[in-house]
């Protein structure tokens, strides 16, 4: 593998992005402070990094932040979507992070067990 | 606390990205020879006092305007020292800081290296608008990945699309498992 390689993943993707404009439609935010890390944080942001490349989800961006607050509840991850309020997740894991690309993400069905708190965008 | 040195560096470059910096550097050697393991990273982002150093380092200092770094520096100072090592930072205000930590690699509590693919890919997907150089040495064999080439090749499609995560798996894979760096 070469990085010349990526010359034709971006001609092919140039093309779709021109279709759809390529704007992002769902933001995640995963934690990334010190305690997040120490309980999980990186694992929980690769499983919903794998998801949207398995899935080829190109309107869902994954990205991170610095300590989120709410310590006791890490991993902690805010998903964020145009006009809807923000869902707050917390105690993740990486099948949980799995399950919120499945049903909340892309079936539009938050998954009640891990929300820690809604908030207003 | 965090079970692998490449969470440390996780951890380490939040706060380099705290600290404004549009470029990382990351630099992981194993030198056998010499029986030591080095991680330095480096930034240029808004730089530390002397006094700031002094502040970072110090696991009891938790007023505000220092919380944003947290443990992580205590931690990982505290792991070199132990592990017959050292610790240093080198930093100058408005240009950026440079964390430099040795390791004697052979010693008994010494944290494994653990999955530096995923740190990798967290930092480079979970931070696109930030450059990333990181650099992997291991007696003499190398494996450099440097985003602002990559980001190059893609001109217009972001780093962080489908198609381009999943060639950065594999690729950061190649490499580093041919280097065996991978645990």
């Amino acid at each position: 593998m070469k990085l010349e390689d990526l010359r034709k993943i971006r001609e092919k993707a140039e093309k779709e992005l021109k279709l759809r404009e390529g704007k992002a439609r769902v933001k995640i935010v995963v934690g990334m402070g010190t305690s997040g890390i120490a309980a999980g944080a990186r694992e929980v942001l690769k499983a919903f990094i794998d998801e949207v490349e398995k899935r080829n989800l190109q309107d869902v961006i994954v990205t991170q932040s610095g300590e989120k607050g709410l310590s006791s509840h890490e991993p902690i991850a805010e998903v964020w979507e145009e006009g809807k309020p923000i869902v707050v997740y917390g105690n993740l894991t990486p099948d949980a992070a799995r399950r919120i690309v499945a049903e909340h993400i892309v079936n539009g069905n938050p998954v009640t067990e891990y929300v820690i708190e809604v908030k207003e965008a | 606390m965090l079970a692998e040195l490449s969470m440390h560096i996780m951890d380490i470059v939040q706060n380099s990205i705290s600290a404004g910096a549009k470029l990382v550097r990351v630099r992981l050697e194993q030198n056998f020879s010499l029986d030591t393991l080095t991680i330095e990273i480096e930034d240029d982002g808004k730089g530390m006092t002397a006094e700031e150093i002094k502040k970072v380092q110090d696991p009891f200092y938790t007023t505000k305007s220092y919380k944003k770094v947290g443990l992580g520096i205590p931690l990982f100072k505290q792991i070199a020292e132990h592990c017959d090592g050292s610790f240093e930072i080198i930093s100058t205000p408005g240009k950026g800081t440079l964390i430099k930590a040795k390791f004697k690699m052979s010693h008994i509590d010494l944290p494994p290296i653990g999955n530096m693919r995923d740190t990798i890919i967290a930092l480079v997907v979970g931070k696109p608008e930030i450059d990333f150089l990181f650099e992997i040495y291991k007696d003499g064999v190398s494996f450099v990945l440097d985003t602002r080439e990559i980001k190059k090749e893609l001109q217009d499609v972001p780093i962080n699309h489908p198609e381009v995560i999943r060639f950065l798996k594999e690729y950061i894979d190649e490499n580093l498992k041919a280097m065996e760096v991978v645990s």
